[in-house]
């Protein structure tokens, strides 16, 4: 049986990471709550928008409300590593041999392993950033489309045209696709190869989270009653195939996904605070949290395998372990 | 759940530059009133106050791919208002600021269109600052001078020691053919009672009409301002006297927005729904507001409704009180109205007199 360890914190879970495998909280307010052996926290921004963890796991890279990216290790510091002036940082990316990546406004800017700061400017707002999987590239997701940067060099941007305003962006793993999140409720894809566009609509609701499973194969998304996971395994991607309903419940929505590391499972967050793990193959279920006071805002596995941390938007978050 | 479902009131501020956004907003944010404010601008600009709470945002114009050539949002809105909503606790209201030229609907379509926006937050009036001194030349050079008089709920006519008595006439009456359904307040220095900007509610189909109770009664001569009229006879209701017959005309030129007022018996619900359905449907893209009070036959209550292009909302708001008259009042603010049809078709959903 799954226990959970609960950590109740007052305010909205923006990210639940294992930070060097110890499970820590980043909360809208700036705070960051580390488990591990008793409760700690350290402040970051002054109002946290946005964060990833960077390719190493060791570092939380946010940015905020006051205009500053700030990284955070598990010894409990807080450094100030980017500012961009007094708008907001509304994404943050973080990439390979310690690149990072932060958007406000219409400009993106990119920190080089080498430490140089590039700058790209946009006619339109970076609504998202992501790093491909390899090579130093970086995707803007914004109105209409999506811009693939090559920072280390001054080539020319490539433009991925789709009608609409793309609001977040994800490379698969292995960089063959790139998926956006819209503001209507739809996915788009591009197979960069060669272009092609795969449109993933028929949600009920806007999609806010995804995750890619193991290999790359699937694209487990939020959005609807169910988990919509999209199969990635052929060349053209999930064209023409049906997406997995997995974890369908009848009066809430999903908010939140994860995949596992290398199984063909997902932990499902929902929008009453219950968590469920589902293997793709069979669709069976089993509860790793009953529902609690918000929605699950995020959801993570550890290397091992055996831990899943969870936050959500009321503050009750915990470390789910499925190992007891 | 735990979460507090209340919805945060939002009021959009429009108007031309120098029209006198920047005292207004300094003054809602400085004034001792007892409620905070985040506030959403363009520019930090002039503001001369130091506050957390103020967030500068790109405007960000989004068409939806949902095959309405109307629906536009503001996508920075949508995210800003989302992180702001992350934190509630810090303020009571929000207010949006639009650049001198923007276009009012976007910011107005976004807290009806987007799921998350509407669930968090409520519209609560749009307010457009208007210069008494610059009125006339703005509404001869541009349309969006006029957008946002013909879009706002409450009209801020400042700067009125700057002009003499009857340019202030004129340029009321300029406002008012616009817009006959705003309230409008004279100033001087933006020096508006914020009250009369702040928490309106105009958005509220319950709250309304109470707000205005001569809502609507631009050419209504049968009334007469008595002890309990709560209107503010100065600056609202005289000028409406002067223009028996056709409403008020502008005395300045260059206005494309008309209004179409309508007043009509009971309507048959099965007539007036269809048919209301399919005005906003086809004339969508014209209509920038419409409101009205209908009285359906067998209905107790009055019925309220509004709509910005072809989004509409409809209510049940109160009973009808002893003595009301149960007419139908709907007025249509836009451009390319096609006022005799409107009035035929709305007089055939009346039921037999």
């Amino acid at each position: 049986m799954p226990t959970v360890a609960p950590l109740d914190l007052d305010g909205h879970c923006v990210a639940a990471v294992f930070l060097a495998d110890i499970p820590h909280f980043a909360l809208a307010d700036g705070s960051i709550h580390r488990l591990d052996h008793g409760h700690k926290t350290v402040q970051a921004n002054d109002g946290l928008l946005c964060a990833t963890l960077d390719l190493t796991g060791t570092k939380l890279i946010t940015g905020g409300e006051d205009g500053k990216v700030f990284s955070t290790g598990p010894d409990d510091a807080a450094d100030i590593v980017a500012e961009a002036g007094r708008k907001w940082i509304t994404s943050v990316a973080a990439g390979p041999q310690g690149a990072l990546a932060y958007g406000a406004g219409r400009n993106a800017w990119v920190k080089l392993p080498d430490g140089k700061l590039k700058e790209f400017s946009h006619p339109r707002s970076v609504e998202g950033l992501a790093f491909a999987p390899k090579g130093l590239r970086i995707g803007v997701a914004r109105y209409n489309g999506a811009t693939l940067h090559f920072p280390a060099t001054d080539g020319k941007p490539t433009e991925l045209e789709w009608a609409g305003a793309h609001t977040g962006i994800t490379f698969s793993p292995d960089g063959n696709f790139l998926v956006t999140t819209m503001q209507e409720n739809a996915l788009h894809g591009w197979k960069l190869a060669d272009g092609k566009h795969m449109r993933m609509s028929g949600y009920p609701a806007k999609v806010k989270s995804l995750s890619w499973s193991a290999k790359g194969k699937w694209l487990a998304s939020s959005g609807a009653p169910a988990a919509i996971v999209w199969p990635f395994q052929a060349k053209d991607g999930p064209m023409g195939k049906a997406p997995l309903e997995l974890g369908t419940r009848g009066n809430t929505m999903v908010t939140c996904v994860a995949c596992h590391p290398s199984e063909d499972i997902a932990a499902i967050g929902y929008d009453d605070g219950m968590v469920l793990a589902v293997r793709f193959a069979d669709a069976k279920e089993v509860l790793l949290r009953r529902p609690g006071k918000g929605a699950i805002t995020a959801l993570m596995w550890d290397k091992a395998e055996r831990r899943i941390v969870f936050g959500s938007a009321s503050g009750d978050c915990g470390v789910i372990d499925i190992s007891a | 759940m735990s979460e507090a479902l209340t919805q945060i009131p939002v009021t959009v501020l429009t108007g031309y530059l120098g029209a006198g956004k920047t005292t207004l907003l300094n003054r809602i944010l400085s004034e001792n009133h007892g409620k905070r404010y985040a506030v959403i601008v363009n520019e930090f600009g002039e503001i001369g106050i130091d506050n957390d709470l103020i967030v500068e945002s790109d405007e960000e114009i989004y068409e939806m791919n949902n095959g309405c050539v109307c629906c536009t949002v503001r996508g920075d809105l949508v995210r800003v208002v989302e992180g702001l909503m992350r934190r509630p606790g810090r303020f009571d209201a929000i207010v949006v600021e639009t650049t001198g030229l923007a276009d009012p609907v976007p910011v107005a379509q976004t807290f009806f269109m987007d799921e998350d926006v509407r669930k968090k937050t409520k519209l609560d009036a749009v307010v457009a600052l208007v210069d008494a001194k610059h009125l006339p030349l703005r509404l001869k050079d541009s349309r969006e001078a006029e957008d946002q008089i013909a879009f706002a709920d409450v009209v801020v006519l400042n700067k009125t020691d700057l002009v003499t008595p009857d340019e202030l006439r004129d340029v009321e009456a300029a406002i008012r053919a616009i817009n006959p359904a705003a309230k409008i307040h004279r100033a001087t220095r933006a020096g508006v009672d914020l009250g009369e900007v702040l928490d309106r509610g105009a958005f509220d189909l319950k709250r309304v009409l109470d707000n205005d109770p001569h809502f609507l009664d631009a050419d209504d001569h049968d009334h007469v301002c008595g002890p309990d009229c709560d209107h503010d006879h100065d600056h609202h209701d005289h000028h409406h006297h002067d223009h028996h017959g056709h409403g008020p005309v502008s005395p300045i030129h260059d206005v494309t927005v008309q209004s179409v007022s309508l007043r009509g018996r009971e309507m048959d619900s099965k007539k007036f729904f269809p048919w209301i359905e399919k005005v906003t449907q086809l004339e969508g893209p014209n209509i920038l507001r419409l409101k009205g009070i209908i009285a359906f036959k067998d209905d107790p209550d009055r019925y309220v409704i509004q709509g910005v292009h072809m989004i509409m909302e409809g209510d049940h708001q109160r009973a009808w009180k002893d003595g009301e008259k149960h007419e139908s009042r709907l007025v249509f603010i836009g451009r390319d109205l096609d006022e005799e049809r409107l009035r035929k078709s709305f007089e055939a959903c009346q039921v037999a007199a």
